[in-house]
């Protein structure tokens, strides 16, 4: 997994890339949440996430909590197909937010 | 066209990826098991996953092996998970409910959408033999 991290205005967005399993999990917590705590809406841009598996819809659980705490939102962006097979598969599509 | 294939990896979340691209490539042999690739190679990275996770929970560092089985006979697919971790209590196996949002406990939710039938057997010189299959 790789990332990029853009800021623009009151957005920042976070394009991950590659697989993102329970290998990944912590490093990719370790660059989001830091994001979220800047209190701007953040975008995750998944358009280049080949693979999610469980850990990977935790940190997405885990990152749209924490914009909540914090009154910001974690907008998915540009979901693949076989990330959001996944999503689906979680029943998740009506709880984080999807555009 | 039956398949049987049997691999070893360390017992570590970075052997996923490698797990995931053997399944990949024995799913691949068969234009039946094909059509539904990705799930399966979620059910079987999600059934692996949890032997780092929790039947090695307090051994992190282990030398140890898992042992993973991949077999398609008359349209019944058998992939069957060796480990010598803790032994499993199949009464404590149990995912969250889909209402309680929160991270974790869904990957044994994933594996029971994808699979026909999820059991743990006996088998000789192993702590836990967890077999899924799935009919064609």
């Amino acid at each position: 997994m790789t990332y990029k991290i853009t800021r623009d205005g009151d957005i920042s967005t976070i394009y991950l890339t590659g697989e993102i399993d329970m290998d990944v999990t912590e490093k990719a917590k370790e660059f989001i949440m830091p994001v979220i705590e800047e209190k701007k809406e953040v975008h995750l841009n998944l358009k280049d996430v080949e693979y999610m598996d469980s850990s990977g819809i935790s940190v997405l659980i885990e990152s749209h909590q924490k914009a909540m705490e914090l009154g910001t939102r974690v907008v998915l962006k540009e979901i693949s197909k076989s990330v959001l097979k996944v999503i689906m598969m979680a029943k998740l599509e009506q709880i984080l937010i999807l555009e | 066209m039956d398949i049987s294939e049997t691999k070893d990896f360390p017992v570590s979340s970075k052997s996923l990826r490698e797990i995931r691209e053997f399944s990949r490539e024995v799913i691949s042999k068969s234009s039946i098991l094909e059509e539904g690739k990705d799930e399966l190679v979620l059910a079987i990275a999600e059934a692996a996953q949890n032997i780092v996770k929790h039947a090695y929970k307090d051994n992190q560092d282990t030398t140890d092996k898992m042992q993973i089985k991949i077999s398609f006979n008359s349209n019944k697919l058998e992939i069957g998970f060796f480990d010598k971790g803790k032994p499993v209590i199949e009464e404590n196996i149990k995912h969250r409910s889909l209402d309680d949002i929160k991270p974790g406990g869904l990957g044994t939710y994933f594996i029971q959408q994808i699979m026909d039938e999820v059991v743990f057997k006996e088998s000789t010189g192993w702590h836990n033999n967890l077999v899924l299959t799935k009919k064609y």
